[in-house]
């Protein structure tokens, strides 16, 4: 058994040590708001935060965050910047198809925490690892430097 | 696209007999002589009523969530669109599928414009499967593409709302005893003028159901419009924040088990022997399912399953294409384009004549790639056969004909077939395709528990259908003050037409996708010619996010930036001089020209570059100016771009908005790095990186300016994204003096300045 945090609740689950964190949360705990994009860490689609830090949960094995704490969207908006993040989203009406905006909300959540006034180099240099299909990057640009203010 | 995506999907409809014998449904509570159906007229200008049915998701009974949509429902439903129940809750059901591009909300503003509610009053649900109730009138079947969704039902959807809001007003006016025309309603509440007295939806719809649905109703003076053209939030966009979204890969139920697929890698493989053992090892695996051309491995989850096809020992059988590369690809196109027999498009005058009399002639060969749709959301599909019924949860472009495929495979009818849509990670044109709904439910049929057959990204890239490649002579004569005589456009490459159709294109039959943009330019050219030489590959293909403009608006876009370079004359004044019969489009070449600040006579510096474009399509007009530098070693820098379009009656002016900067970019991403390449049989590029991607740091500003307009509604779903690689292109020939006429670019400038 893995015991694990998220968004504050423990879970324990019977699973391989070496299943990622992204199968562990979307097919064992149901948890569907984090996405398969790629399962090799190119688009950023399963971002969530393992102690505030962005990590891609889709090569984290669920072993390897046992005592951590785990935030994923469906907790983030909990957390300072990820209501703020969550809250200008909507302001700027950043999101199209959506599915690359759980990871993309988690990677600027995390860039807030670490940095609460980023500037455009700082933003590229956190979302550059976040694939949208869409392009709706500049909403997302902007929608940063809104939560950023708020 | 329209007139080849309508007679394609309209013909997989129907090969299939997606038209279900809709059971009818259980009597309403408030009576059930109050199933009364709305369809679209064939010109979308009437609507007209006929009793007796309503979709129909219970073909197996009591396993159906989400009955809104479904004839669980007991209430006042005067049409496939609207539905009320007793306790007032509003619902909207939406023909069209949301993937991004904004649908469900103007969809839902035009219902509600003419309902009187407003969008905090209301569900809005996705339609389930009637062709009855859901066909629209410029693609004649239940899908969702080619930009049609707004032209389509900007009358039909107002209409809907009006002849429901027209019932409920006389309700009220019967209840009290005065006329109708002495009440308003707004909200959701009709009130008398006199008197005080009001009545909300909830109190009203058990008598408006007992009365017979308006065929006539007149609509709202657009003057009047108070939700249309103004920029509503997304009725979706919190779900798509909070993590509560659920798209057709978050779809779970009781049971379910997960599969992955290995497929044969090779165009038209086969699957030969398999040795299962190692895979049936693995901690969590079910079982091993054998398709005729790929095999499947579930698990208790996507983990266990992905292990599962890993430890696989595969043989495939090749097949005749082990041998197919790019370069053998566009070789044959090259034969065709010079010897084959081309099928005429257009015609005006005497084009080749003309030419030949010109005194200035200019030539050039355009080719485009193979394009991978690499939608965010890999493809995925649940299904639960069961009972000699199929139960289905997807994302889908074309749910009457992917219901209809399912039917098809298990030689059931169709409405033993439930399927419930899903809102769509990206489509760009990938799920007007049902493959994977037929993969899913030929794997489903052999276990018996519900499966989620999820492709891995690779997968994704490996057995798409992708945009077909081009090999594009086009060719212009020059008069002696540069303007054109004549221009002739030979088009050359696969029919996706013919691919979708169940029963082919005849031979010698135009394909109205493979010229859509090259024959009917916007300028006045004195003669011309458009034709197509059919060659199809033996790669699959289907259509791509700006379909056939994407392809030749590249090729006329770029060639006339060429003319207007052999005439010594400005890109803009050139295509300027060539719009005097078509104002709306010199009115966003223009507009465009002014915000940017266009200006022939600015002087050159070395590596920056500014590109421009126009075109007209889904019945839209945009152009777009678009700043770049080129270093040294060949690096594209974008930075900034501005677009001028006029898309008649705005829905919603925020959409148009995101739909130009997200289309774009989606446009110059494949422009700069897009295109699938193909070695021994198979696709080379298996990920995100290798296909490439724009990211944040490489995104610029894009600037829109809407020209007000009160002509009938584009489309917007695609246009800006078929100016991307022409503006592109141009900003590259200004920077550098290159002229590329192949796409992607970035290979092409980084070879060059490498070798």
């Amino acid at each position: 058994m893995i015991d694990l945090s998220i968004n504050g609740e423990s879970h324990s689950v019977d699973v391989p040590e070496d299943m990622p964190l992204l199968w562990v949360l979307r097919d064992v705990l149901g948890m569907t708001g984090t996405k398969f994009g790629c399962g090799v860490a190119q688009c950023g689609a399963c971002t969530v935060h393992v102690d505030g830090q962005a990590v891609r949960s889709c090569v984290t094995p669920a072993s390897t965050v046992v005592g951590s704490e785990v935030v994923t969207i469906e907790g983030v908006g909990a957390t300072a910047p990820g209501g703020r993040v969550q809250a200008a989203w909507l302001e700027h009406q950043v999101v199209q198809c959506g599915y690359c905006q759980s990871g993309q909300i988690m990677s600027a959540a995390a860039l807030l925490g670490s940095n609460p006034a980023p500037d455009d180099a700082a933003i590229d240099e956190a979302m550059s690892g976040n694939i949208c299909r869409c392009g709706t990057y500049p909403r997302i640009r902007a929608a940063i430097k809104t939560a950023a203010k708020a | 696209m329209g007139d080849s995506l309508a007679s394609a999907t309209r013909a997989a409809a129907a090969s299939a007999s997606p038209r279900a014998d809709l059971r009818l449904s259980r009597r309403g509570l408030l009576g059930g002589g109050l199933t009364i159906a709305f369809a679209f007229s064939p010109l979308g200008r009437k609507v007209w009523a006929h009793g007796g049915e309503q979709p129909s998701l219970h073909a197996i009974e009591g396993q159906v969530e989400g009955g809104d949509t479904g004839d669980a429902f007991q209430g006042f439903a005067p049409g496939g669109f609207v539905r009320i129940d007793p306790a007032g809750k509003i619902s909207l059901l939406i023909p069209n599928i949301e993937m991004g591009q904004g649908i469900h909300t103007a969809e839902a503003m035009l219902i509600a414009e003419e309902l009187e509610v407003d969008l905090d009053q209301v569900s809005v649900l996705p339609a389930p499967p009637n062709e009855d109730l859901y066909k629209q009138p410029l693609l004649q079947s239940q899908t969702t593409g080619g930009s049609t969704s707004i032209r389509s039902t900007w009358v039909p959807l107002r209409q809907a709302g009006a002849a429901a809001r027209t019932m409920l007003v006389q309700a009220a006016a019967q209840r009290w005893g005065v006329e109708a025309t002495e009440l308003t309603v707004a909200r959701g509440v009709v009130s008398a003028n006199s008197g005080g007295r009001s009545a909300t939806y909830a109190e009203l719809v058990e008598d408006a159901a007992k009365l017979p649905i308006p065929t006539d109703v007149p609509l709202k003076d657009p003057a009047r419009f108070r939700l249309v053209g103004t920029p509503v939030p997304r009725v979706e966009g919190r779900g798509k924040t909070d993590g509560t979204a659920v798209f057709g890969i978050d779809a779970k139920v009781e049971g379910m088990k997960i599969a992955t697929v290995s497929a044969s890698p090779i165009f038209g493989g086969k699957l030969g022997r398999v040795d299962e053992a190692a895979a049936r090892a693995v901690p969590g695996v079910r079982d091993v399912v054998k398709l005729d051309n790929a095999v499947a491995v579930t698990g208790d989850h996507y983990w266990a399953a992905r292990q599962g096809v890993d430890a696989l020992q595969i043989e495939w059988q090749e097949g005749p294409n082990a041998g197919l590369t790019t370069d053998t690809i566009f070789a044959d196109l090259k034969v065709s384009s010079e010897t084959g027999k081309p099928i005429l498009a257009k015609q005006e005058g005497q084009a080749q004549a003309a030419f030949d009399a010109a005194p200035k002639k200019v030539e050039a060969v355009y080719r485009l790639p193979f394009l991978a749709h690499a939608t965010m959301e890999p493809i995925n599909c649940l299904v639960h056969v069961r009972d000699g019924g199929c139960e289905i949860w997807c994302g889908t472009q074309v749910p009457t004909a992917a219901q209809a495929l399912a039917a098809k495979i298990l030689n059931i009818p169709a409405e033993k077939v439930i399927l419930h849509n899903h809102l769509i990670g990206g489509g760009f044109g990938r799920r007007l395709e049902a493959d994977y709904v037929a993969q899913a439910v030929q794997i489903a049929r052999q276990v018996d528990y519900p499966v989620k057959v999820v492709w891995s990204r690779e997968e994704d890239f490996a057995h798409d259908l992708y945009r077909p490649a081009y090999y594009d002579r086009i060719a212009a004569g020059l008069g002696e003050d540069g303007m054109p005589v004549a221009w002739i456009d030979h088009v050359t490459g696969g029919s996706v037409l013919g691919s979708y159709l169940p029963t082919g294109l005849p031979d010698g039959t135009l394909d109205s996708d493979a010229v859509e943009g090259a024959a009917e330019p916007p300028y006045g050219f004195p003669t011309l010619l458009v034709d197509w030489v059919r060659k199809d590959p033996p790669v699959p293909v289907s259509w791509w996010r700006g379909v056939g403009p994407t392809h030749n608006i590249f090729v006329v876009e770029s060639f006339m930036d060429e003319l207007a370079l052999a005439a010594g004359k400005d890109p803009v004044e050139y295509r300027s001089m060539l719009l005097a019969n078509n104002p709306r489009a010199a009115g966003v070449l223009k507009l465009a020209a002014e915000k940017a600040g266009w200006d022939p006579a600015a002087k050159k510096v070395a590596g920056e570059g500014r590109g421009v474009a126009l075109h007209v399509s889904f019945g839209s007009y945009i152009a777009v100016v678009l700043d770049i530098s080129v270093a040294q070693d060949g690096a594209v820098k974008l930075k900034r771009a501005i677009a001028a379009v006029d898309c008649g009656h705005v829905v919603n002016p925020d959409t148009v908005h995101a739909q130009v900067e997200g289309g774009l970019l989606f446009g110059l991403s494949a422009a700069l790095y897009n295109g699938i390449e193909i070695e021994n049989g198979r696709v080379v590029q298996t990920s995100f990186e290798e296909y490439g991607q724009l990211r944040m740091n490489e995104s610029i500003p894009v600037e829109v300016h809407i020209v007000p307009s009160t002509e009938d509604p584009g489309g917007m779903g695609e246009t800006a994204t078929v100016s991307a690689a022409p503006v592109l292109g141009n900003a590259i020939f200004a920077a550098t003096g290159k002229r590329l006429r192949s796409l992607p670019f970035v290979p092409q400038l980084a070879a060059e300045t490498s070798g």
